[in-house]
């Protein structure tokens, strides 16, 4: 079963169309276990995996544009073959059980828990990770803008934090700071650094203003 | 002896200055390298076997069908588990066992079998008449007369107030890589003690402290909960040696949360006796506590109102079936708080008066009243208390509604005992040396600050070095002691190693050694800096041989680097919906003073960190005991709650940097901040809804509880 992130979408949903989630995130109750919650159609759309298994089978993982091909158990998650199989440790693991986000790739453009995903089930698709995003002369400019604006204190959520806030930036490319506020919630930081992840994505959605030591 | 002191606020050129921490762009990267990322050639991957019962024997272990196991390297008792042994809490460790991969050390942990006789237990403290068999009452404390005190006072309020235990948390699991070569140790931990980590480890493995070899370059958060090595720490040495492998053996997180850290809860009800104008004439409070199997210590109540006259206090240790408590970030400083601040509110309350005039009246009764006078209004100020406060209970129409809280926090935080070695290579490179370690603080940052301001160069010109415990000493990281102590090393290593410099580069500049500065990238007359030497071509002259010098922050004795003792005040600002009992933060203000601030941003960081950890604690955070099985009930993120970005509301940090803090030196920031803001939430929450909550967390049902109360 896999389980993908909440949408990052925080505009209206259309009336009379009731949503669990939006009445959950209207309500605003801690996000610990409701902002983050399963998204149905995604789990009913998920195909009728073949039988795989018990034993290592061979498992091809496309990150970061580079195809790795390696030999796992079909209970090997995304999250350990990235870590423990491959050297892409960026990716963290926290709860292990896909609350807090640590664990953020994205699989084909979209903000997902690694710890939530089975390997078996990630192949054929474009896992990026935080390294990728890093990679180049030009890291992305998500990265800087967590420094500028020190966005990150231990820094052990900080790769799944600025994951998922690529992904929140691919749907709301001018997000407002209350869209910020409210409808980035998929991703817990123990450190508190909020203020300065807040910031940061703002800053980041305006590429053209530029980070600034300040 | 050179001059070490801090150079005047107006001649600072990089302290001061709002900074990007040294090491954002490696951790916001993915780059860094925790000791949970650590990967080594033909590494083994542990699992752990922990006791399901909260008090039980341990009759028998069989790790027969373990061993046989395909991809099972070893399969290790822990020390102290042996059958026979009475086990007090459940998650004590029983077994490890490393395989080839994590899947397969799992599958072999699952494999052992332990047999138990299950014992009665006890793990639910926060009724105090259930627990009397598990309570040692302390010896009680009176000063003054308190009997007098109450039988004349104008006013006497009574209430009751209580915090449950909560977890450190840490991000990344306590846990640790160790790799043997020959008689030597490769010790990666995740550690607030990088220093004496590893002799801790040596005196556990009866081994040399020299061979213990500790890495660490970044740390997933430790609040206190991460310095010693443990005993999976040292269990994972023994697999280690016993496979001739390097082992890898992190805490699950539902282990994590039950043995590797908890603050102690505590409770109290508290009565307050009191003049009509406000003035506070005596105390009397009944507490008790736990901390796991030892029971826990009184709080230190009444908190920051210290000199409160005619005081009765009685304490009770309960004793429960739990791991120990570890430090916790400002250790027992929120809980007292809580208990404290929330008494005098409801004081006010009974008196009729603004809770900010009578912390303002009382002020008196602390160590530092102006500080806190002023702080007071300071807070108040920022919130807009004049305009928003309003007496009990908001009388506007509506379900929602709004209140305001206020409290205060103090800490010591002056320097630890901390080592640095100034190296100057005769290519120009700088390096500073130290044993320490950063959890997060920024402590890497401000090292290179105080380096490069010294040695009049720019902040990325010096190369820091810490997290390696073949640098000096250093102390651990615990108490807000780490700024001060590495702050006042690297300041004294650089002064000192400076003089070094100036005395090649005088004859040069036909001058002499107390005549020079550095400054601007360079060494000049002090004063003329058109008679210099560039930083590289000064230390050209230095031949082959690099200066290394020592600095050392000695505690005894700080000569005006640093010191301690500092006053905060929070203020609150929720709303609350009465049909759902949904408390929403708007707004928490800090004030805080903190001595000379070296790094603005990473400060101020600070400060919303523990602004965070005190809303957490305020409405989400709590270890749930089960009273029927022992066992938490909510060892894992989904359940046991944290907030999140959309819960934290607005947080306004304003950092009390007047002169006379500055010349103070440097103070640590780790605790203050995380001290005041449960109390101010729920003192927020009581004027909001007009009624206490007494416990929080203040989960919706305890709202809605406390609102039926209130109608009843």
């Amino acid at each position: 079963m896999s389980s993908v992130k909440e949408p990052t979408d925080v505009t209206p949903k259309p009336k009379g169309r009731f949503s669990r989630r939006g009445f959950m995130r209207g309500v605003s109750v801690g996000s610990g276990a409701l902002g983050t919650g399963l998204l149905p159609r995604e789990v009913l759309a998920a195909p009728a995996a073949a039988l795989a298994g018990p034993g290592p089978v061979p498992v091809t993982l496309t990150v970061n544009g580079k195809d790795h091909k390696l030999s796992l158990e079909p209970r090997v998650t995304l999250l350990d073959a990235l870590r423990n199989h491959l050297d892409y440790t960026g990716a963290k693991r926290v709860c292990d059980r896909g609350t807090c986000g640590a664990c953020t790739v994205l699989l084909d453009g979209k903000a997902v828990y690694a710890c939530n995903i089975l390997a078996i089930d990630a192949q054929g698709k474009n896992i990026q990770t935080i390294e990728g995003l890093a990679a180049g002369p030009q890291p992305d400019p998500l990265i800087r803008a967590f420094v500028n604006n020190d966005g990150l204190q231990c820094g052990f959520c900080t790769p799944g934090l600025v994951m998922a806030a690529k992904a929140f930036l691919a749907e709301n490319p001018n997000p407002t700071p209350e869209q910020v506020r409210r409808g980035f919630g998929g991703n817990l930081c123990r450190c508190g650094s909020y203020n300065g992840i807040r910031r940061a994505i703002l800053e980041a959605a305006k590429p053209a203003q530029g980070g600034q030591n300040a | 002896m050179p001059e070490y002191s801090w150079p005047a606020p107006e001649k600072r050129r990089i302290m001061g200055r709002r900074t990007n921490r040294i090491d954002g762009f490696v951790k916001a990267s993915g780059r860094a390298k925790y000791a949970y990322d650590i990967k080594r050639p033909g590494m083994l991957y542990g699992a752990i076997v922990t006791c399901p019962y909260a008090h039980a024997r341990i009759r028998s272990i069989d790790t027969s069908a373990a061993e046989k196991m395909k991809g099972v390297a070893a399969v290790h008792i822990f020390d102290g588990s042996a059958p026979g042994t009475e086990v007090q809490w459940a998650g004590f460790e029983i077994v490890a066992v490393a395989a080839e991969s994590e899947e397969l050390a799992r599958d072999a942990a699952r494999a052992v079998k332990v047999d138990y006789e299950v014992l009665p237990h006890f793990v639910r403290e926060a009724d105090l008449t259930k627990a009397a068999a598990y309570s040692k009452p302390a010896a009680e404390q009176i000063t003054g007369d308190p009997d007098q005190a109450f039988k004349e006072a104008d006013v006497i309020s009574e209430g009751l107030y209580g915090t449950p235990v909560v977890c450190h948390l840490t991000w990344e699991a306590h846990g640790q890589v160790i790799e043997w070569k020959g008689d030597q140790l490769e010790y990666w931990p995740t550690t607030q003690a990088l220093s004496s980590i590893g002799p801790e480890l040596a005196k556990a493995l009866a081994i040399p402290p020299a061979n213990v070899h500790v890495m660490q370059d970044h740390m997933g958060i430790g609040y206190g909960s991460k310095f010693s090595p443990d005993r999976w720490g040292i269990a994972c040495a023994k697999i280690a040696k016993q496979t001739g492998r390097p082992v890898k053996l992190f805490l699950p997180r539902d282990v994590e949360q039950q043995i590797a850290g908890n603050r102690p809860s505590h409770f109290a009800q508290i009565r307050l006796a009191a003049k009509k104008d406000g003035t506070i004439t005596g105390w009397e409070s009944r507490s008790w506590s736990t901390g796991g199997t030892t029971g826990g210590g009184m709080p230190p109540i009444p908190y920051v109102y210290t000199n409160i006259p005619n005081q009765r206090k009685n304490h009770t240790a309960v004793r429960v079936n739990a791991a120990p408590q570890r430090a916790w970030r400002a250790p027992n400083h929120p809980q007292a708080c809580y208990l404290t601040c929330c008494a005098i509110d409801d004081l006010a309350a009974k008196l009729g008066m603004d809770p900010l005039e009578v912390f303002k009246k009382n002020a008196d009764y602390t160590a530092r009243p102006e500080v806190y006078r002023w702080q007071l209004d300071k807070a108040a100020e920022l919130i807009g208390w004049k305009k928003l406060w309003h007496l009990r209970g908001d009388k506007t129409p509506g379900r929602i509604k709004r209140g305001l809280g206020v409290a205060v926090n103090t800490w010591g935080g002056a320097g630890h005992l901390s080592n640095c070695r100034c190296n100057i290579h005769p290519d120009g490179t700088v390096e500073l040396e130290l044993g320490s370690q950063d959890l997060g603080t920024g402590t890497r940052t401000v090292i290179a600050m105080v380096a490069a301001e010294t040695l009049g160069l720019p902040l990325g010109a010096v190369r820091v070095k810490i997290g390696d415990n073949r640098y000096p000493f250093s102390g651990t990281s615990g108490g807000s002691t780490t700024v001060g102590g590495v702050s006042s090393s690297t300041r004294k290593a650089t002064v000192n190693a400076l003089e070094k410099l100036f005395e090649r580069v005088a004859p040069k500049l036909g001058t002499t050694p107390d005549q020079l500065e550095a400054a601007n990238g360079q060494i000049q007359v002090k004063g003329n800096p058109k008679k210099a030497l560039a930083w590289k071509a000064a230390c050209k002259l230095l031949g082959s041989e690099k200066i290394s010098e020592m600095g050392q922050n000695d505690p005894k004795n700080p000569m005006g680097l640093n010191t301690g003792n500092v006053g905060g005040v929070q203020m609150a600002d929720v709303s609350v919906d009465t049909e759902t009992g949904i408390i929403r933060m708007n707004r928490l203000v800090v004030v805080q003073d903190c001595g000379l601030i070296i790094n603005p941003k990473t400060a101020e960081s600070q400060c919303y960190g523990a602004a965070h950890l005190s809303i957490c604690a305020a409405l989400y955070e709590e270890r749930i005991m089960d009273e029927i099985t022992g066992r938490m009930l909510n060892p894992n993120i989904e359940f046991y709650k944290v907030a999140g970005n959309p819960d934290i509301g607005e947080i306004i940090v304003h950092l009390d940097i007047r002169p006379e803090h500055d010349k103070r030196g440097v103070i640590g920031l780790g605790e203050p901040p995380v001290i005041a803001g449960i109390a101010a939430i729920g003192n927020a929450v009581t004027n909001a809804i007009g009624v206490r909550i007494p416990f929080v967390p203040m989960t919706p049902d305890k709202v809605l509880g406390a609102l039926e109360r209130r109608s009843a």
